[in-house]
């Protein structure tokens, strides 16, 4: 049962992930899901300080915040002169670093350590379940998760088109009236949620990885934005089954796993696409050579 | 201050506090020529993608000390360094992707052999998660002369082949023009980055390591013009950090030394970006004011001119 769980709860987080890393991978912004990644952290460690309990709705409105912060102050360092990655670099350790100073300074109080929040527990998953009246349903951490799911799908699915036009086209989304910056915060709100919601199974940095990899490999696997994202969670998902295989192999981390097979999934992507991929598009000029040749 | 004159009579802590200081000096000097050509963020991934070849570097030979991390972490940051430069150019895939990709690969990997340590039979083991966030005071004599000679080493070759960083960083073209060896000057830099990164996680930790090449570099940026003068500043505002960071962490206990470290530098740079000379928000906004009153004096003049152009 426990196998089950995992795997669901990894298949969770590739979706969530795997959704809105597509627009994160289009609108050249892989980084700034870092950086969120990384600066929720004081938001979730306020959140607990003041509730106590790890599985509440203020640690997800606090990471929410902390989020949306996070890119208002990169948006606003930008405009007054700094190269953009310099400002997501400043903004994410300064924030990060308070989040561990809080988390060492409160240590007694937070059962929070930082390992958990860099690898996660997805391990200890189904250990900490939601009960009703004496009736077991189902791990907490799959219930968070599949909120988060479902208000993702719901907002992409609304704003599918806006969503479209702000990642290919921002100049003409905002000539014809789309209300730009509010669509970019309201992504960069859903990739916060998608890293709390997730962060407690998979840890942060591989938060990241889930949010990169399997959206560059679908990147590189189609044109198209609809089967991108359908690509991008299937690569998610297969990418959680194969880690969790080799990680009961191997005896070692999960969440690591995962985004290691993640990370192969990609390099295979990136070889042999058959429309994108290194060694096909290398076979494929060698035989137009020799064509041309005879 | 007392308390941080009780600090410096321990020998030992003189020594990390020390330490600490070149290392702050040293990575800022870098991290500006590293800010200049647009690469900051390649820092924080090389700073994971160290990861791995640590715990390789400690499953191979069971040691714990920088000499040994320095080879294992060079290793696997060169092969990061190929990885995103590969990918940037053989994919369409844009270098902000090629970066996450190759960090949080290299950093599961690193987390999934981190693991096998602490499972297997590796006795010595204990300490080696501190390289995530970074304890100071956990250093050895040994470790932070190792530190301290290698930081000098990073400063002195940035001091020597400054003429030709400085050319890499501002008109790469240029300097392939007059015959300078570009791509080995950018791998070299690269590799200083790398050895940078290296020889502060133990102070500072893998995660934040990449705010020492950062942060003092943007906020020398908001001082000068120069790129002699930020040098100075960024290296300044490293060191001083590393001081501070390093004398707070060692006076409140159960405090990680990289955190406050980089908050030290932030503060830095929260300092720099207001009261900075021309670019700084104060600076900007007096010099705002001033233009506004000047166009509303002049204004007046006009209007009182015009007043008598018609009387007349």
């Amino acid at each position: 049962m426990s196998d089950f769980w995992i795997l669901l709860t990894g298949s969770l987080v590739a979706a969530c992930c795997g959704i809105v890393g597509v627009f994160l991978v289009l609108r050249k912004m892989a980084m700034i899901g870092d950086a969120i990644s990384h600066s929720v952290m004081p938001g979730i460690v306020i959140a607990f300080l003041i509730s106590g309990s790890r599985d509440s709705l203020l640690m997800m409105f606090a990471a929410l915040v902390f989020g949306v912060l996070t890119t208002f102050l990169i948006g606003m360092f930008q405009r007054s002169g700094i190269q953009s990655d310099a400002s997501i670099g400043v903004v994410f350790t300064a924030l990060f670093a308070i989040g561990v100073i809080l988390v060492s300074l409160f240590a007694r109080q937070v059962h929070l350590d930082q390992d958990a929040i860099l690898y996660g527990e997805i391990a200890f998953v189904h250990w900490n379940v939601w009960e009703i009246g004496g009736v077991s349903l189902g791990p907490k951490a799959v219930w968070l998760l599949g909120v988060t799911l479902v208000v993702i799908i719901a907002v992409i699915g609304l704003f599918y088109k806006q969503f479209k036009l702000c990642s290919f086209d921002p100049a003409l989304a905002a000539a014809i009236g789309i209300p730009v910056a509010f669509f970019h915060y309201l992504l960069m709100g859903l990739v916060s949620m998608a890293t709390v919601s997730s962060f407690e199974s998979v840890g942060a940095i591989l938060v990241v990885g889930m949010l990169i990899i399997p959206a560059s490999t679908a990147y590189l696997l189609t044109d198209k934005l609809g089967s991108m994202i359908l690509i991008s969670v299937a690569v998610g998902v297969a990418s959680t089954i194969l880690g969790y295989g080799v990680s009961v192999v191997l005896d070692a981390s999960i969440a690591g796993c995962m985004v290691c097979a993640a990370g192969l999934l990609f390099i295979m992507a990136f070889l042999f696409s058959p429309s994108h991929g290194l060694v096909i598009r290398k076979l494929r000029q060698r035989s137009l050579a020799s064509s041309v040749n005879v | 201050m007392k308390n941080f004159m009780s600090m410096l009579a321990d020998p030992n802590m003189q020594w990390i506090f020390f330490g600490c200081m070149l290392l702050g000096l040293s990575s800022g000097v870098i991290g500006s020529f590293s800010y200049l050509r647009k690469q900051s963020l390649v820092g924080d991934t090389l700073a994971h993608a160290a990861l791995p070849g640590i715990c390789i570097a400690f499953m191979l030979t069971g040691i714990k000390s920088i000499g040994v991390f320095l080879i294992g972490a060079g290793i696997a940051g060169v092969i990061a360094t190929f990885g995103i430069g590969f990918i940037t150019r053989h994919s369409r895939l844009k270098q902000d992707a090629a970066l996450g990709i190759v960090l949080s690969t290299f950093f599961g990997l690193g987390i999934v052999l981190l693991t096998f340590i602490q499972h297997g039979a590796y006795g010595n083991q204990a300490g080696l998660d501190k390289f995530l966030f970074g304890q100071a005071a956990a250093m050895v004599g040994s470790d932070v002369v190792t530190m301290s000679i290698i930081s000098a080493a990073l400063v002195t070759i940035c001091t020597l082949l400054f003429k030709q960083f400085k050319l890499i960083s501002f008109d790469p073209g240029f300097a392939k023009g007059l015959g300078y060896p570009v791509a080995f000057l950018e791998q070299l830099l690269m590799l200083l980055v790398v050895v940078a990164v290296v020889v502060g996680i133990q102070a500072v930790g893998v995660v934040l390591i990449a705010a020492l090449l950062i942060t003092p570099a943007v906020s020398a940026r908001y001082w000068t013009n120069r790129l002699g003068v930020m040098v100075a500043l960024s290296g300044m505002f490293g060191a001083l950090s590393g001081a501070l960071g390093t004398w707070i962490s060692s006076s409140v206990s159960n405090l990680p030394t990289g955190p406050v470290t980089v908050l030290a530098a932030t503060a830095f740079f929260l300092l720099s970006i207001l009261f900075g000379p021309q670019r700084g928000l104060v600076a900007k906004r007096l010099l705002r004011q001033r233009v506004k009153k000047r166009y509303m004096m002049e204004g007046e003049l006009r209007a009182e001119r015009m007043k008598g152009e018609t009387a007349i």
